[in-house]
């Protein structure tokens, strides 16, 4: 089968939120990047799928050319081949970034067909924003389901598994289709050396797509005002567990 | 203390022991882990190294680190790739004789892959294996430290506490700032690694080091590793050649790189622990710098590195800091009085420095000698970030590199130039580099010399041997004895003392009797408190309360600290650096006199102008301070003239010295060649803190009555047996196994004729101080402390050198010079 | 007008769609503000609506809706939206408002502004909204209309407002085709939990990489035990393997809202914040006092947490339990 996963270059952050001087993005000078992670865990069920039924995958990502290195790091994992579709680094709205990618998957169903399925994540980590795989599905005219935790193939269809309050919703959907995955559907393996040697020779494809005007136009970024709070020491070491346990008690929980 | 890493738990815990009460060790981050270099450090300590100071900082380390129970020896082997990294191997075996590191040896193949069975040993020709390898837990053992002098009473511990800034009041640290209070303090140790610039920058001083990156992965679960009981149980793998090294960590296989391009960082760049991901010292992984140093482990350890169920669990750019020249930084600053540097230190030598610090800071000195470790060694142009990072990014390949003794560095060179240098270009000088001076080391244009003393003078068959060398500076050495060279000394540091107070104040530092008649050149050891040597130099005397001291280069601005902090504490003398003033032209040869006399009216005969005198004298219009010295050995003057005249002299002296047939030789004769065979000695060679002044044989003359620092300890010396004689030896035969003639370059342990190494009682080894030509004498010359009971003329040794022995003999046990021994020629 | 798609379930309206409302209100500005509920139980759930400012309840009802299927309610937005013109289309940020809103924007080609926290202006409305689950917010205009947008959960303070009696209610069935049905939950597994599950506990005991490792966590699920409560982790500890997934808190993770989230060798970073602040008191038990977690937490204390819990679980004991 042929799977195509979409991921997202996003910075690793720390314990504090800094912006750069125009506040229109994060400090990222200290900051290494990674895959954002219920990405992280859709490539890894592509690749586990294609380990059980057989076939490709193929990571794309819209973002910096840097980029490129989540890409490497996904076919380490195991990917098969990739896509960069570079920008300068600017912020590309869903809806831009849905038209960027269509593109794409167009120009691929020219030169390969198309796609069994495509996974995306949920949500980025950074801009959250809940709807790129939707919107990529309705242009395509594929059935897409949401928010999973399990994803397995039967017979051309997709048993697609949401984690709900009691239990977990179960769709059954036929291929092709579009799923968006969260962190916890399966644990990301690392990459051994020899597979992080050969990811850099697969083949990754880079193009620079034209960005049209932001329908969601980001003005700016803020940090949130801290909740302003001084945390109360109750004491250091085992000697303040009873302080604790009083406030335990005042809370009601103990 | 500023830094609660190994070094600051350390010097903790060693200024308590040695009693010092009301201690402060301060750090921004959170303990037991603030976040510096010693929390993500690879831990594992290699003990020999070419550095004499090194190792002995090393194994004093590992002592402590074995006392604190945190010590895991586990072995450790380099591998060598090429045959070239083998003869490097067999130096390193050399240095571990030398220093007196047992439980090593050259191994095979074959042995290494008994040791370390996940190695393809078909990528490698052979290793040098160190039983004492090991790892430690250095958190663990700062901790210990720092709560051993926490519960002694005399520690004060402040984690989460940054220091904003640091007072000055009169040269002297007064108070240091806090983000939890003030500080007053007397004496403050700046050991936070990284951040140590910048603190230091707060005071007003200068630690000049450069954060920088060193890659480190970890990889697993290895198989071969899942029943591991500890951490380690393999020998630690240096992969030489590739700058590189595999340790196993528990489950998994820590592979480290020396090998990318040098990654340096601003200390203010540095994020707060707050903004860091993971600590402030670990530096998101670069990947693209590691690609090659992946297929390296890869081929030296397919086992592990290429088993697919192995994986990167983790990767990071690690920080730590490196300086211009390779050294720690340690001592008092020069700058500032009471604030002391103790940075730029690796796990390995941490507690070692901790020790030596303390006790610097105790009792005026440190047990081992760290000399070349001293922050006052740095020139104010070596102080600069541009140069800093240049040397230090420089430096950074070569950390498993092999690097000859003689070797340059290429980066930012050409800063000091002397007044001759367009003429010493001419003359397609070959410049070596010292404190940032380029100074002629040969000079090409003398290559028709070579044909001249075609019999005394021939090249060198090994390629280590000639590297950095040239038979020219042979032959130079004998043009010199022959007729008279010029030597260009303007790297000398030269310093006057003035004022009423003077004489008190060189009084009391130097051990020569200072209270001589105007005109009077001194030559004189410095000594430590405990009698073994800090300097050796010159003193000039010019008037009742005006000396000029005159010391080399590399020691010169150590040596300008020493001096002013013994000036008379009332204020009454003044210490004046004067080195950029005044250029020297050294004048040496049989025809000195001739070429001199011809160029000034004034007095230069031997009556009219004596032996350690000096004077003004008039060199055609210049105002020249002549002073009768030599350290070449030959009859001549060094001359002396402020920078801008430099240019002159030197063509005055060059045409008055045409008839005369006067060359123009390098430091490879001033330094070497003509030094050694007089056999005089130098500072950092045969002249340091661990041997003393009856033991270098310079014990001449009665002890002055003047009190000076080390007095007790030199008259001490001169009633006792020494330990050791400082020996002057040559080669006897430089054949190798395979027919080449081997050259000693220096280090290399002396032996029996049978093998065995030479250890005095205070289980000092003997090895090579000095190695060189003596062309005069058609001999190798070699010097090197012996046994008293191996110190005697005709006694048959043997020195180790690239893995074979060779014979030597003794010729002196005293000072006497080899080359003209009643020394005529310097007192003609 | 202002339409909002409010979610109920067993004939009440949830609280966070109370929310949506009230975000709702102060866009509408005095404007009507009318609400849509999809599927059975909408006309019970959507009577005390006027309570919030509801003027208007629309019931999309028909057999095919009895079943969650996210293009179906998207047709009846649509369909709604129409029809009556709004001027914006609110939801609450659940699973199902973000997916219905986002199946609603890419059919009608307009933006869609996800987890707001404040809405103000018209057109372009300038939006407040979450990016990386809280710890940044983002400024935005939203060039569309109807403006598309969903509330953060617990962003908005549900609020009553003065009303009539009871809604105008209206009903329509929506005119739904097989594709829109094509995604619909064809089955409910139901899981058996033993213990308490980590969104509802009360106490959640949560350890991060100073817990050390998989065996480090006896200790915390012993006082998990004690209190009644959950075990959580940090993103960490699950990438290491310690603990799975279900335990972990944070942005990718579980969302708590505990009434004590004990917070044990926990460093902070921002996108566990984003899991638990939504706690109404956090302790931290770290050996840094200066870690980035008490810019979070009510309490501390500042040790060695292999020595502290032990020690509090041991406390609880002595005086009997809680």
């Amino acid at each position: 089968m042929r799977i195509l996963v979409c991921v997202k270059r996003v910075p690793l952050t720390g314990g504090r939120m800094v912006l750069t001087d125009d506040e229109r993005a994060l400090e990222t000078r200290h900051l290494g990047f990674t895959i954002s992670p219920h990405e992280e865990c859709g490539v890894e069920q592509a690749v586990r799928l294609v380990e059980q039924h057989g076939g490709d995958v193929t990571v794309l990502t819209l973002g910096p050319a840097e980029a490129e290195e989540q890409i490497r790091d996904s076919l380490a994992i195991g990917g098969d081949r990739g896509i960069v579709l570079a920008t300068g680094g600017e912020e590309w709205d869903p809806q831009a970034t849905t038209g960027a990618i269509l593109d794409a998957i167009e120009a691929e169903r020219a030169s390969g067909g198309a796609h069994d399925l495509i996974i995306f994540g949920n949500e980025s980590a950074d801009s959250g924003n809940y709807q790129v795989g939707i919107r990529v599905a309705r242009a395509l005219g594929l059935p897409v389901v949401t928010g999973l935790k399990g994803l397995s193939i039967e017979d051309g269809f997709a048993r697609c598994e949401q984690e709900v309050p009691g239990g977990r919703d179960v769709y059954r959907i036929p291929l092709p289709a579009v799923v968006s995955v969260l962190e916890g559907i399966n644990l990301p393996r690392y990459p051994s050396v020899p597979a992080k040697l050969r990811a850099r020779q697969k083949p990754v494809e880079t193009s620079t797509p034209e960005r049209p005007e932001a329908r969601l136009e980001m003005v700016r970024l803020r940090v949130p005002p801290g909740q302003g709070k001084q945390a109360e020491v109750l004491g250091n070491g085992p000697g303040a567990a009873p302080a604790v346990v009083d406030v335990m008690r005042e809370l009601g929980v103990a | 203390m500023i830094g609660a890493g190994i070094v600051g738990n350390s010097i903790a815990y060693h200024l308590a022991r040695l009693g010092w009460r009301d201690l402060v060790l301060l750090d921004k981050g959170p303990l037991p882990n603030p976040g510096g270099s010693t929390g993500h450090a690879s831990n594992f300590i290699y003990p020999v190294d070419h550095s004499r100071e090194m190792t002995a900082l090393t194994r004093d380390s590992v002592d402590q680190y074995a006392e604190l129970g945190v010590l895991t020896v586990c072995g450790g082997i380099e591998v060598a790739r090429t045959e070239e990294r083998m003869q490097e191997l067999a130096r390193r075996m050399a240095s571990a004789a030398s220093w007196g590191v047992e439980g090593v040896s050259l191994v095979t193949p074959a042995e290494i892959k008994e040791l370390v069975p996940y190695i393809d040993e078909t990528v490698i020709v052979g290793g040098f294996y160190s039983e004492g390898v090991g790892v430690v837990d250095s958190l663990r053992a700062g901790t210990l430290m720092r709560e051993a002098a926490q519960e002694s009473g005399a520690l004060t511990v402040s984690a989460n506490n940054e220091v904003l800034g640091i007072d000055v009041e009169r040269g002297r640290v007064g108070r240091i700032r806090t983000s939890r209070g003030d500080v007053e303090t007397e004496a403050v140790v700046i050991c936070c690694g990284v951040w140590s610039p910048r603190v230091a920058h707060m005071a007003g001083a200068s630690i000049p080091l450069t954060p920088a990156v060193h890659q480190m992965i970890d990889i697993g679960p290895v198989p071969r590793f899942a029943d591991a009981k500890s951490a380690i149980e393999f020998p630690i793998v240096r992969d030489m050649d590739t700058n590189m090294y595999e340790r196993q960590d528990g489950s998994g296989l820590e592979v480290g790189s020396y090998a990318h391009r040098p990654i340096l960082h601003d200390p203010d760049e540095i994020p707060s622990v707050e903004e860091a991901a993971l600590s402030p010292t670990e530096f998101p992984f670069t990947q693209d710098d590691f690609t090659a140093q992946m297929e390296h482990a890869l081929e030296l350890m397919p086992e592990i590195v290429g088993d697919e169920s192995v994986g990167i669990k983790y990767a990071i750019n690690g920080l730590l800091s490196l300086t211009p020249d390779g050294m720690p930084i340690l001592g008092e600053t020069p700058e500032v009085k009471g604030l002391w540097s103790a940075a730029a230190v690796w796990v390995k030598e941490g507690p070692g420095v901790g020790r030596a610090v303390a006790e610097w800071m105790v009792n005026g000195e440190s047990e081992i000698d760290v000399h070349g470790a001293d922050v006052a060694r740095f020139h104010e142009c070596q102080k600069s970030v541009e140069h800093v990072k240049a040397r230090a990014a420089e430096g950074f390949n070569k950390t498993y590199g092999i690097v000859h003794p003689g070797e340059q560095w290429e980066s930012d060179r050409q800063v000091r130039l002397p007044p001759f240098y367009a003429r010493e270009r001419e003359l397609d000088a070959v410049f070596f580099e010292a404190a940032g001076w380029e100074r002629p080391h040969w000079y090409e244009s003398n290559k028709p010399l070579l044909e001249e003393y075609a019999s005394r003078v021939s090249e060198r068959d090994a390629e280590w041997d000639a590297r950095w060398w040239s038979p020219i500076i042979n032959a130079e050495h004998l043009a010199t004895r022959d007729r008279v060279a010029m030597i260009d000394l303007t790297a000398f540091c030269i310093f006057d003392v003035v004022g009423p107070g003077a004489l008190e104040s060189v009084q009391r530092v130097a051990v020569r009797q200072m209270d001589v008649k105007h005109g009077r050149v001194v030559y004189t050891p410095i000594l430590t408190p405990s009698g073994g040597f800090r300097a050796d130099l010159t003193i000039m005397r010019l008037g009742d309360g005006h000396f000029r001291v005159v010391t080399g280069g590399a020691s010169g601005m150590a040596d300008l600290k020493w001096f002013s902090d013994h000036l008379a504490e009332d204020g009454t003398a003044q210490i004046v650096d004067l080195t950029s003033s005044w250029c020297t032209l050294g004048l040496w040869g049989p025809r000195a006199r001739d070429v001199l006399a011809s160029i000034t009216s004034d007095d230069v005969s031997h009556e009219g102008f004596p032996f350690a005198t000096f004077r003004t004298i008039e060199v055609d219009s210049l105002r020249t301070l002549a002073s009768r010295i030599s350290y070449v050995g030959d009859l001549g003057w060094e001359l002396y003239v402020p920078i801008e005249q430099g240019a002159r002299l030197w063509d005055l002296v060059r045409e008055a010295g045409r008839p005369h047939g006067i060359v123009p030789a390098g430091i490879g004769v001033y330094g070497t060649t003509g030094r050694l065979e007089k056999c005089y000695r130098a500072h950092g060679f045969e002249l340091d803190g661990e041997y003393n002044v009856v033991e270098a044989g310079m014990a001449w003359g009665k002890v002055k009555e003047q009190d000076f620092v080390g007095k007790e300890a030199h008259v001490r010396h001169r009633e006792e047996e020494p330990t050791a004689v400082l020996c002057t030896l040559t080669v006897d035969d430089h054949t190798s196994s395979n027919g080449q003639k081997r050259y000693m370059l220096g280090g290399e342990p002396i032996l029996t004729r049978e093998g065995a190494p030479l250890t005095d009682r205070d289980g000092r080894r003997s090895f090579v101080t000095s190695a060189g030509a003596g062309p005069s004498l058609g001999k190798h010359i070699l010097l090197s402390y012996l046994p008293p009971e191996h110190a005697n003329v005709g006694e048959a040794l043997a020195v180790e050198y690239m893995g074979e022995r060779y014979p030597v003999t003794v010729e002196r046990a005293d000072s006497t010079p080899l080359f003209d021994p009643d020394n005529d020629r310097v007192r003609s | 007008m202002v339409l909002v798609l409010v979610e109920h379930d067993g004939g009440e309206v949830d609280e966070l769609s109370l929310q949506a409302i009230t975000l709702a209100r102060e866009l509408a500005t005095g404007e009507p503000v009318s609400a849509l509920l999809v599927g059975a139980g909408g006309r019970e759930a959507a009577a005390p609506l006027t309570a919030h400012g509801v003027g208007t309840a629309h019931i999309a009802e028909g057999e095919r809706l009895t079943e969650y299927a996210p293009g179906a309610w998207a047709t009846s937005v649509i369909e709604l939206v129409d029809r009556l013109e709004p001027s914006a289309v609110v939801a609450a940020g659940t699973n199902r408002g973000n997916e219905v809103l986002g199946h609603v924007a890419a059919r009608m080609d307009q933006p869609f502004a996800a987890n707001c926290i404040q809405v103000t202006g018209e057109g372009p409305l300038e939006v407040t909204r979450m990016r990386w689950g809280g710890s940044l917010l983002e400024e935005a205009h939203l060039h569309g209309d109807p403006a598309l947008l969903s509330v953060a959960p617990h962003a908005v303070a549900a609020l009553a407002a003065d009303g009539a009696d009871a809604p105008a209610i209206e009903a329509f069935t929506p005119t739904l085709d097989d594709a829109d049905l094509l995604v619909q939950v064809a089955e409910h597994v139901s899981t058996e939990t033993s213990g308490v599950s980590l969104a509802e506990a009360k106490v959640v005991v949560s350890g991060g990489r100073g817990v050390g490792s998989a065996e480090g966590f006896g200790i915390l699920e012993e006082l998990a035990g004690l209190l009644g409560g959950a075990v959580g982790c940090s993103r960490v500890v699950t990438s290491s393997g310690w603990r799975p997934h279900t335990d972990q808190v944070g942005q990718t993770g579980t969302k708590v809202s505990p009434d004590l989230y004990i917070a044990c060798g926990i460093s902070g970073a921002t996108q566990h914040i984003a899991g638990c602040k939504g706690a109404k008191k956090i302790l931290a038990i770290n050996s840094d006092a200066e870690a980035p977690i008490m810019a979070s937490a009510d309490y501390a204390v500042i040790g060695d947490l292999t020595e502290i819990v032990p020690a509090v679980t041991a406390e609880l004991r002595k005086a009997g339990g809680p």
